[in-house]
């Protein structure tokens, strides 16, 4: 628990800063579906913040692979469905984990607190769901 | 500089995400599934970060502008919880139980070079444009 408070607070000053400094809401989806929208001058700072992402990533992956794992009883189709989902999903109900959960709640947005409860409980629908497929419920 | 401030937002973004063990998709999993070996971990990530992200915002809300910027892009406060927020709400999470995964996780551990998070975050791109050319009001806002 001690970690996650640690990684936490320091997702919190990230996005923090992200505010202060260039008055942006750091959420996750937004960021990068704003680049399919191809206007030049909206493009460097989303792709410097993906950027950053990924050399965070990097660096995570030098240091312990093993943090990143994959879940069990996944096949390529699982990944391939569900990412859709998450795309299509993001945009049309505009955020995700980042740009609702942390951030909207933050400034104590009603439709962040919404969309935040609604798929935090479809995530756990979505979770008994397979493990009922899978028969070990 | 706004430049360099979104890379070190997204390092350090990302640290966090991976220290607090969001990386792993067991461990989000873990959280969703409540008739399971419950995994609190994700509530205490999420708590971290909205104590302190909400206490900046209540000191920074009421200035005019951002540091390296002329304008906040803040979504308007008191818009309407309508059927595009929750429909989308319910297929985020439905796909988000189904691999453990959501955006940030998903773009951070492209590093580690498995197949399955670029299949992941390859077809996460078509969802957006599908859900973008689909409907053409579709605002990005978070």
């Amino acid at each position: 628990m001690f970690e996650a408070l640690i990684g936490g607070a320091m997702i919190g000053i990230a996005v923090s800063f992200m505010l202060i400094a260039n008055g942006r809401v750091t959420g996750i989806s937004g960021i990068t579906s704003g680049l399919l929208n191809l206007v030049k001058h909206d493009i460097g700072w989303r792709i410097a913040f993906l950027l950053g992402l990924f050399s965070g990533g990097a660096t995570l992956m030098a240091l312990n692979p093993e943090l990143f794992a994959l879940a069990s009883h996944t096949s390529n189709y699982d990944y391939l469905l569900a990412g859709l989902l998450v795309g299509f999903g993001t945009v049309l109900g505009s955020g995700c984990t980042s740009g609702h959960g942390v951030c909207g709640i933050s400034r104590l947005s009603k439709r962040s607190i919404a969309s935040t409860l609604i798929f935090i409980l479809f995530g756990m629908i979505s979770v008994l769901f397979f493990k009922m497929l899978r028969g070990s419920l | 500089m706004k430049i360099l401030i979104s890379f070190l937002v997204g390092f350090l973004f990302a640290i966090g995400l991976g220290f607090g063990g969001m990386t792993d998709a067991n461990v989000v999993k873990g959280f969703l599934d409540i008739l399971g070996n419950w995994n609190f971990n994700l509530i205490g990530v999420m708590f971290a970060a909205i104590a302190i992200h909400s206490v900046i915002y209540q000191l920074v809300k009421n200035k005019r502008a951002p540091l390296f910027d002329s304008q906040f892009y803040l979504p308007a406060q008191n818009a309407k919880i309508d059927k595009r927020l929750i429909v989308g709400a319910i297929l985020f999470g439905l796909g988000w139980g189904w691999a453990g995964i959501c955006p940030g996780p998903a773009i951070v551990s492209l590093a580690s070079g498995k197949i399955q998070i670029v299949i992941f975050v390859a077809s996460m791109l078509m969802g957006m444009s599908l859900c973008r050319m689909l409907s053409k009001d579709c605002k990005v806002e978070n």
